[in-house]
């Protein structure tokens, strides 16, 4: 394998959960709800995914449990902010903090034991290609999973009546009630969106990045994701944009330290952020456009009046 | 309204005082931790020395601790929680937590409190650490026979004197047998961080590394290691489980000696603040069974081990030259303690700057 390739097949590992986690948090947001639970959610699907895989011994059962427990912690989080129109603030991170405590409960009895990793994809001939062939034919089903997913949450919010529903709440839910959506419903389905991609990020960490079960494995993976859907202005082609470059920053970074060109490692891992926050900074100088896209509703509960 | 506040207070003070009359008589003892004990690194073999007062002392002694602390404010908190409970001896287990430690400890003069790794003490403070590098002394020799590329990459958490000191130990051991040996050093500005670690070995592998080595908590750089069929050591526990076929050995500390005589001093009432610096002579350091290698290897690895033992070899005994081509010990000489636990520059040889 060539370094390029190994540099390449490093950063999209980097940066697929991120991806996942966030594609997920942006189609919740775009509904208008603010969930900071990503964390929880994925430490949850981390835990329920390496369970199931570990007795089951099939690394796609792992990714199905995780999907659920994913789903399963994001309902919570709808029941509370939806139905009890508790403040999704500090609903969230309840969840965070509640989906850490837990997971470590569960996978207490399943610390230190060997995992199941998720086979990467082999297709005869194609994945054998020089150069390319690892890269584009031979990654691990997830990333793929992620791609697909980017894409089509774009086609739909773009391009799609269920899009224009779910931005339609999003941005004024009294408007989207009076004109006879079932606000409540269309969030719980985007919340339950975001549970199960946030699942599915924390499979990839317990299944694929380092695929074994460890307390707190997420490190902080959830709070990046949430970083990254506001640095994409709510939109899922600069957020993949964002993840790609989170991740191929903080990987070159570790490539110039191996490199011995010494940069101080301090600045290098501060790199990431520095780079995100710039493109930050860069986006919002465009007024218009991070107005146009905030979704107005956002953090607010909706109670129907009558 | 107030009537019920009062109550409800003075209930709360009743059961405080029978709480506190409880636990008079039993010591308690409270720990710190970075990460999570199921680390299976670092904490792991912190909560087996906790685990150790419980077995050697039953009911004279209650232990409790609190884990994932991050090192910085929290850590006061968490400290100060744990004394306003009640604990007599208090162990943190972390360098980030030296001021945090220092700062409780003055609030609280009647507690004993040990911090791990640090160099700040006072009346009531005991720092304790034990000589890891002469632990990475024996893995560097190792390296060098095994490797086939010369070069091994090393994993580290922060730039700190105890991690700057285990890399030079390392390539000092490697020196002795293939003077030309390289090391590659990546940071990863975190002690547990599962996903970066993987990431760091990763980048070390490709770049020609085919030995691994780490000063972070997890054991995802020799599961990568494993997989891409390289060589690894464990740090801190006996990774061994981890990766059955790229493991060689591991730095286990222990700790269960030093927990055990600090409680027993408490109990006596001859605790008196300390530093204490053990090694393998100590038994503060071990070295896990060597596997995966040929038999001279072994040998020379136990020979090695020995001699640093009986104090026939010193890991820093010179002549060693830093980075910049200048002396740091001449022959003869020994870098002494205070230079090491301070240690900042790097010794010749080592591919990456400070």
């Amino acid at each position: 394998m060539s370094p390029y390739e190994a540099i390449l097949l490093t950063i999209i590992t980097a940066s697929t959960p991120l991806l996942l986690a966030a594609i997920g948090e942006l189609v919740v947001e775009r509904s208008g709800v603010l969930n900071l639970g990503i964390e929880g959610m994925m430490v949850m699907g981390a835990v329920c995914g390496f369970a199931a895989a570990h007795v089951t011994g099939s690394a796609w059962l792992g990714v199905l449990a995780a999907t659920f427990a994913g789903i399963a912690t994001s309902l919570l989080f709808g029941l509370l902010t939806q139905t009890l129109i508790t403040n999704q603030v500090a609903t969230g991170l309840a969840i965070t903090l509640l989906g850490l405590g837990l997971s470590g409960l569960i996978g207490s009895g399943f610390v230190g034991l060997p995992g199941v990793k998720l086979a990467n994809v082999s297709i005869p001939w194609l994945s054998d290609l020089p150069y390319v062939g690892r890269l584009i034919f031979g990654q691990d089903p997830l990333v793929y999973i992620s791609i697909v997913l980017t894409v089509g949450v774009a086609y739909v919010l773009n391009n799609t009546r269920v899009g224009l529903i779910i931005r339609a709440v999003g941005q004024n839910h009294h408007s989207a009630h009076a004109l006879g959506y079932r606000v409540v419903a269309v969030r719980y389905a985007c919340i339950a969106f975001g549970g199960a991609t946030s699942g599915l990020a924390g499979a990839y960490l317990s299944l694929v990045y380092t695929p074994q079960w460890i307390e707190n494995m997420t490190a902080g993976r959830g709070w990046i994701a949430l970083a990254l859907v506001v640095f994409s202005t709510w939109l899922p082609e600069r957020l993949a944009a964002g993840a790609y470059l989170f991740g191929g920053v903080w990987i070159l970074g570790l490539y110039a330290q191996g490199m011995g060109i010494g940069i101080p490692s301090q600045l290098l891992s501060a790199l990431p952020y520095i780079a995100t926050i710039l493109a930050l900074v860069i986006i919002s100088t465009n007024r218009r456009l991070s107005v146009i896209n905030t979704p107005a509703s956002l953090g607010q509960g909706f109670v129907p009046d009558r | 309204m107030k009537k019920l506040l009062t109550a409800a207070a003075s209930i709360a003070l009743v059961s405080a005082l029978s709480i506190s009359a409880v636990a008079a008589d039993k010591l308690k003892v409270g720990f710190i931790y970075i990460g999570p004990p199921g680390d299976h690194g670092w904490t792991y073999q912190h909560d087996q020395g906790r685990q150790a007062i419980d077995t050697r002392f039953g009911d004279q002694v209650e232990t409790v601790f609190v884990e994932n602390v991050p090192e910085g404010p929290d850590a006061e908190r968490t400290i100060t929680r744990l004394a306003r409970q009640g604990a007599g001896l208090i162990f943190t287990t972390s360098f980030g937590y030296m001021d945090p430690t220092l700062k409780v400890a003055a609030k609280f003069p009647d507690v004993k409190f040990e911090h791990a790794t640090g160099y700040k003490r006072t009346d009531n403070v005991s720092t304790y650490s034990s000589r890891f590098y002469e632990g990475r002394y024996v893995i560097g020799q190792i390296a060098a026979k095994t490797s086939k590329t010369g070069v091994a990459g090393y994993i580290g958490s922060f730039p700190i004197p105890e991690v700057v000191r285990g890399i030079n130990a390392f390539l000092l051991g490697a020196q002795t047998v293939n003077p030309d040996f390289k090391l590659k050093v990546v940071w990863v500005n975190s002690w547990f961080d599962p996903g970066r670690e993987a990431d760091a070995a990763k980048v070390l592998i490709s770049q020609g590394a085919d030995i691994i080595t780490q000063h972070t908590d997890s054991t995802a750089a020799v599961q990568v290691a494993e997989e891409q069929g390289v060589n690894a050591f464990g740090q801190a526990s006996d990774m061994a489980a981890f990766a059955p076929n790229a493991l060689l050995t591991s730095i286990i500390d222990n700790w269960a000696d030093y927990y055990i005589a600090r409680t027993q001093a408490v109990l006596d009432g001859s605790w008196v603040s300390t530093d204490t610096f053990g090694g393998m002579d100590a038994n503060m350091v071990n070295i896990g069974p060597f596997i995966n290698m040929p038999a001279d290897v072994k040998a020379e690895a136990e020979a090695t081990v020995a001699a640093i033992i009986s104090g026939k070899l010193h890991p820093f005994a010179g002549p060693i030259y830093k980075q910049d081509g200048s002396l740091a010990a001449a022959a003869g000489e020994t870098i002494d303690l205070g230079t090491l636990l301070g240690m900042d520059w790097y010794v010749q040889g080592v591919d990456d700057k400070l």
